[in-house]
This record gives C-alpha cells, structure tokens and sequence, in this order.
C-alpha cells in the first residue's frame, strides 16, 4: 500500500528540477510523468534574488490611484462589504508634515521584510518568506488568528471578513484567512513585473520601480546607490524590501 | 493490525466489485474533454489530492508554475457546463465534477473556499446565501435569518 | 478543629437551575459561532482595524484568571499557608475549568476554526502563540498531576510540594506567555512593552483569586455549607494587596511610556482623549476595580464580610474587564505611527482612531466561554471530592 503513493514533498526538487520529462516508476505497474516547460520558468524562485520597489514619491501624483486600481484587477480583491472590513493590499496615503505643512502621496502595501514580523508570530507557519525575499501566506494551513495582522508595523495585512468566489487562478484568497500584497508573484515567476508597477509606468509618472536588491546592475540598485532613500520604520530594523526616495 | 488491514482490503475489493456490477449504484460522473490522464482514471480518482497537494507546494513555495496538478489544468477538462446557460457550473451547483463525487462519498472539499471552480475567463455569478459555507455546511439559511431578525429586534 | 472532609455537594434545585441556564448561555455561544462562521466575521464588529475584540478580552480574561485561580493552592503547598490547605483541590479544578473556557473562546473566534488540528500539530517555534499553545495544554496537565498528588491517598503527601511547585512555576510562566503576546509586538505603541509580562501576572494573581472567592461562595451557600469569615478576611486582605500590585504595574506601565514622546500620543489618547477608552480606564478600571474594593476591604463598612468580599470580587472582575479592553481594543484603535511626524489620511483609515461596536454575537462568544468554565467546575464538584465540608471559622488552621 505504502509504495503507492505517488509523492512526498520532499521529492519534491527532484521530481520537477530539470526542463526535460521526468518519468517516475513508484510500483510496478504506477508510473507518473511530469513535463518540464522551459528552463526559465520551470526554475522557479531563485534564492540568490531579493525581489524590491523603489517608490520615489517625488513622482508619485496625489490624485493618481493608478496602482491600487491596477492591484484590485489583477489580483480580484475589490470588497464589497463595510469599508472598515474591505481588504486593502495596496493604499494610496497622503502624508503632511506637521511643522511645515508640505503634503505628499506615497503608496503603501506589504514592505517585504527581510525580518517580517508576520513570519515571526505566525503560530501555525502559514506566513513565510519565500526564498527570493517576497512574504506570503501560506492559505492552506492560515487558521485566521490574525496575529499578524496585530504585528505588521505597515497595517499591509488584511483579514477575509466575508464569502469570496470567482477569484483569479492565481490569486486564491478566501473568508477567514489573512492576505496581503504577494509582489505579484505569479508575474514575477513568469518574468514580468507587478501590475502596479506597470500602471505606475503606464500614467507616465514612473514613480515605481521594480528589481533584484541583489544585483549591483539592476536599475533599482543603481538608483538606491546613486539617491538617498528610506525604508519606513526602520528604526525596528526589519530591512524592507520596499524603499521610498524623496520622502 | 495486519488482520485489520486485510478486512479491509477485502471489504474494499468486495465494494468495487460490487461497484462494477452495478455501475448505477455509484456516481454518474460527467464526461471530460481533453486527453485521458497517461495514468489512467483509478489512478487519478484514488490519488488527485496527494498530486494537487504536492505540485500546489511546488507552486507557493518554489514558484514553479509549469506543474501537471493543478485546479486550473482540472478544470480545463472537467468544466461541466450547463446546457440552458452554456456556462460552467461553480461548487455551488451539485452537478460540478468535484461535487459529484464528492457528494457520493460525503467528503467535504476545502479547496473552493478561496479559489475559483470554474476554469480560468468565467465571471463567476455571486454566491448563493444559503451556499456560503460550501453546499455541505448543513446550515439552513432561514435559521440565520430569522436569528438575525430577532437579534435586531433585541437592539 | 474537626478533619477535613472533601464530598460532592447536592444536586439541589438551585444547581439544577444554574446548571440549565449556563447551558442555556452555552446554547446561545454555539449557534452565534455557527452564524459567524457561515457568514464570516464580516457579522461581528471586528474589522482590519480593530482585528481582535470582545471574544479575545472575554478569552484573555479567562485565560489570565485561570492562572491566578491556581494560587490558592499554591499558597497552600507552595508557601506552606495551611489556612487555605482545604481550598486546594477547588483552586486546580477552578484553573483548568478557566482556561479551557477561554481557550474556547478564542479558537472558536479564529478564521478557521476547523483547522485547529493545522494549530495543533503545525508549529512555528519563533512564534509565542505556539509556545502558548504548548504552555496552555502542559498547564492542564501539570494541574491535574497536581489534583491527582493531592487527591490520591496513595500517593504520599511528600508529592504534594514538588507538584506544587511546578504548577506555580509553569503557570508564571503561562501569564509571560500571555503577557508576551502583546508585551513582543514592536509594531503597536500600545504593546511593545517588557511590563506587559509581570502586568498580567499581577492581574492573573487579582482577577484569579476573585474569581475563585465568588466560586466558592457560590458553591458553598448553595450546598448550604459553612463557611467562615476568617478565611474569605484573609483572602480579601490578600486580593487587596494584588490589587495594589495591579496599580503599580499600571502605574509603572504608563509613567514610563509618558517618559518617551514618542509614546506620548497612545497615553494621551488613553489617559485623557480617548472617549470610551479613557473612561473605561480611569472610571472602571482604577475607581470601581480597584479603588473602590480596596476600601470595601480596608475599610470594614459596610455590611457582612461575606457581602463586602462578594461585592470586591465582583468589582475586581468588572475591573479587569475593562483594563483587558482598554489594553486589547484601545490598543488597536490609536493608529500605528507608521510615518513619525506626518499627518496621515488614506481610505484605509491610516492616522485615525479606528471605531470597534461589538456585535452580540462576540459577547454570546465571551458568555459561552464563563459559562462553560463554570459548568466544568460545577460539575467536577458534583462529581469528585472537591469541595471541603466545613470552613468555619473553628475548622480554620494556621
């Protein structure tokens, strides 16, 4: 009975490493084969990439909502209950200092620590970080005690409060379970960036910019290298992969 | 433990037998598009779940999206579609592939609370009221209601 | 002075009444999460602001009262206070009874609720919320090895201390734990303090030991057993004095925030503008919670002692009630200080006070969890030797 099963996870990097056909014998008679795409994709997440955004708030319009628009059509999290129990992966907030009155518009979601204190109190390890530094949730083992929610110091995290269909295919999402932006992981396995930053772009405002912290050569590198720029909070620490320029 | 095992080897032969000489006494399940499973339909019908499980791991952890197993490649083939509307059936409608045998073996699926169970294009209509636990939930929408009207009575 | 005699009480007419309308109450627990769950926590009055509410205050009242409700039997074996020997046995069931009305409570509050089996046997060690899990189940164990010592007469009373002792300190350890939980969240200026730790220990200490002096009055006046005056003075003087302890570790809480302006804004929404908050906190929590029964206590006026201990413990409870909601939902309502010297607005109600009304629903929850505490100590009192004959005052040793 035992050789029957056909999988464990942690057959898991063998069963799908390579980009060519895997033919697996598990009993006689039980064969399994699984098809690999191309190299690039079936790679997956790669652990020497730490996935970030620049936002420069410089360039960041009051008025434009571009992103969060661009965030609710890609992912399906448009809420149609009380405003208050709304899930918000994304917001537009509008900052005014208090002694010189300037005003500024910046977006806010989900920092992508390198220290998340989600992952840290999450009883049940359904919050995690992904190898390449983008924090998820892992939906299927979430009980919905929403310690997270009381630990994110950026309020990125948003309970269910209702009964949800018609989700995306790659944005499940369901009542009684926390989400949050994911970086739009689905388009960054695919190669593309995420929807927000591609509305940023769109609206000609270019205030956002996506790439590997990693990489001395990527654009989002050079920019943090040659700019000053903030990571909010970071008086605890928790290296965001979300930094803000001209705030 | 080995004796109990083998009473239920039997008994479970015993049943499939009994299965295949009346094929009515089961679940009438909906035909699929597409190409058969290369391992064939026993195997898929016993195993599903552990290959859902695995690649979904593979998919949230890894990031490999070109994985076999998934609820969307399910769906590709297994959409049944509703001959007045022409559209695919949601999990709330006991006529969809997963419900059908599900609903035989009275085994309550997880997955569509938080994904989607029509293939991938389909606007979804809104959720019954009655459905909102799953069609299995056994709670009767007209108790809520009418706790509901009493609770606002008392405020 | 007469031995000592455990017995079950009597299923008199009055238990039997009490007993139908806490299962009434339980009734009314199980069909408001029924209804929550079907249509999601989008029924109650917890939002993404306000994301724990009533049900957490009723869970963590029950939890830290479960602790303290532990001391009179540590009291007893620990510190060799042979006065409150005969009140062992009541003190352990009383603990596990609490807690595991709480833990009720609060599972049944989760998302998913039927995924408490993922909650017990998937861990993540870095987080406190599983090591409460394994503190919560160990505590239930370490009480009832502790009950067993006491109550199994072939087990020599040598036993006794040591098993005491580990209660003692496993549930010090407890209320860390559940102080923790707030006291590690470097989020929130309302948390993200060491003292929330020794804080809850102090109010476990005087919201268990109310608890436990209503219970036990409870029980014995309606088995019609005697109990004197000299025991429940000197479980009053001793609440008296955890009640100090409480408004030092207040005190301490507050003036130390007050130091650093940066915390200045929560203790200015809390102490002075925060509306509900505010007066919860000076009105219920410091003048009717503890002021007030300190002078029942000290002051000797008016009524019996029995009356004046009845009516402090009431006022202890109602007390701690409102600390854990000022601390739990005040806590959450002033906003996250995110971007230090801006003012904020979003449609995600950055830089506002959020607004939390609890649904019926959750405080059905919260009863549901007190009544089934004490159904599960009525009812092990009806069942086992639990409760001592006679606590009059010539019966009283020590």
């Amino acid at each position: 009975m035992q050789d029957e099963r056909p999988l464990d996870p942690s057959r898991r990097n063998f069963f799908k490493s390579g980009a060519a056909a895997v033919t697996l014998t598990l009993a006689p008679g039980v064969t399994v084969m699984a098809f690999g795409g191309t190299a690039a994709s079936a790679q997956g997440a790669d652990a020497g990439k730490r996935w970030g955004l620049l936002i420069d708030v410089n360039k960041c319009s009051k008025d434009c909502e571009a992103c969060v628009t661009a965030c609710k059509d890609e992912n399906g999290w448009e809420g149609k209950g009380k405003a208050e129990q709304n899930a918000q992966w994304i917001r537009k907030v509008t900052l005014k200092d208090k002694s010189t009155g300037r005003e500024s518009s910046l977006p806010v979601m989900c920092q992508h620590c390198e220290q998340p204190p989600c992952v840290d109190v999450c009883p049940t390890g359904a919050s995690f970080k992904r190898k390449d530094g983008i924090v998820l949730v892992d939906k299927h083992i979430c009980i919905g005690c929403r310690y997270c929610m009381m630990a994110c110091p950026f309020k990125a995290r948003s309970f269910v409060h209702e009964p949800v269909n018609n989700q995306k295919t790659f944005a499940p999402r369901g009542k009684g379970t926390v989400e949050s932006c994911t970086l739009c992981v689905h388009r960054i396995d695919a190669g593309r960036i995420p929807a927000c930053v591609e509305a940023c772009d769109a609206t000609g405002n270019g205030a956002m910019t996506f790439g590997d912290l990693n990489d001395p050569e990527s654009e989002i590198s050079k920019a943090l290298t040659a700019y000053p720029s903030v990571a909010l909070r970071d008086d605890l620490d928790l290296n965001p992969g979300v930094r803000y320029a001209n705030l | 433990m080995r004796l109990i095992l083998a009473i239920l080897l039997v008994v479970n032969f015993a049943i499939s037998a009994v299965a295949e000489e009346h094929p009515d006494y089961g679940p009438e399940i909906p035909s699929a598009t597409g190409e058969p499973h290369p391992q064939g339909n026993e195997f898929m019908r016993k195993f599903h779940m552990d290959l859902l499980s695995h690649d979904r791991d593979l998919t949230m952890y890894e990031g490999i999206r070109d994985t076999d197993a998934s609820l969307k490649s399910c769906f590709d083939c297994h959409a049944v579609t509703d001959q007045a509307t022409g559209n695919p059936v949601t999990y709330e409608d006991e006529r969809n592939f997963c419900r059908v045998c599900h609903d035989y073996a009275a085994v309550r699926v997880d997955c569509f609370m938080c994904h989607r169970s029509t293939p991938e294009g389909f606007n979804e209509p809104a959720l019954l009221k009655s459905r909102l636990l799953g069609p299995d939930d056994g709670l009767d929408d007209a108790l809520f209601t009418e706790l509901a009207a009493f609770v606002a009575n008392l405020e | 002075m007469e031995r000592t005699i455990y017995r079950e009480i009597k299923a008199t007419q009055g238990v039997w009444t009490l007993g139908i309308i806490l299962l009434g109450l339980v009734g009314l627990a199980g069909l408001s999460v029924l209804y929550v769950e079907h249509y999601g926590h989008a029924v109650t009055g917890m939002n993404n602001q306000i994301v724990w509410g009533l049900p957490h205050v009723f869970a963590i009242f029950l939890i830290v009262a479960a602790s303290g409700a532990l001391n009179v039997a540590s009291m007893a074996s620990v510190f060799n206070n042979k006065a409150y020997k005969p009140l062992s046995r009541l003190s352990g069931i009383l603990a596990i009874s609490l807690l595991v009305g709480g833990l009720l409570v609060l599972v049944l509050d989760l998302g998913r609720p039927d995924r408490l089996l993922i909650a017990m046997t998937t861990f993540n060690f870095t987080s406190i919320f599983t090591w409460n899990v394994l503190l919560y189940t160990g505590f239930i164990g370490v009480v009832a090895l502790y009950l067993w010592v006491q109550m199994d007469r072939s087990v020599h009373p040598k036993f006794t201390k040591p098993a005491g002792i580990l209660a003692f300190v496993w549930r010090l350890v407890l209320t860390t734990g559940t102080g923790s939980i707030f006291g590690w969240l470097v989020a929130r200026p309302g948390y993200d303090a060491a003292v929330m730790a020794p804080l809850f220990i102090s109010m476990s200490f005087a919201l268990g030991l109310a608890v436990f002096i209503l219970v036990l009055m409870a029980l014995f006046a309606m088995d019609g057993r005697e109990l004197g005056e000299a025991i429940l003075k000197r479980m009053t003087n001793l609440l008296a004095i955890f009640i100090a302890v409480v408004l030092y570790f207040t005190a301490v809480q507050h003036l130390t925030n007050l130091y650093a302006a940066e915390h200045a804004g929560i203790e200015r929404f809390i102490l002075s503008q925060g509306g509900i908050y505010t007066t919860l906190f000076w009105g219920v929590q410091i003048v009717i919670g503890a002021l007030l029964p300190m002078a029942l206590i000290f002051g000797g006026t008016p009524g019996s002692v029995s009356a004046r201990a009845g009516l402090a413990s009431v006022l202890v409870i109602i007390g701690g009630f409102a600390q854990l909601y000022v601390i739990v939902v005040g806590g959450q309502a002033y906003p996250l200080d995110t971007f230090p010297g801006y003012e904020v607005t979003s449609s995600f109600f950055d830089g506002e006070i959020a607004s939390y009304t609890p649904s019926v629903y959750e405080l059905a929850l919260g009863v549901g969890g007190v009544a089934v505490a004490l159904i599960a100590t009525g009812l092990a009192t009806k069942v086992l030797r639990i409760l001592p004959t006679n606590l009059a005052d010539k019966n009283l040793e020590g």
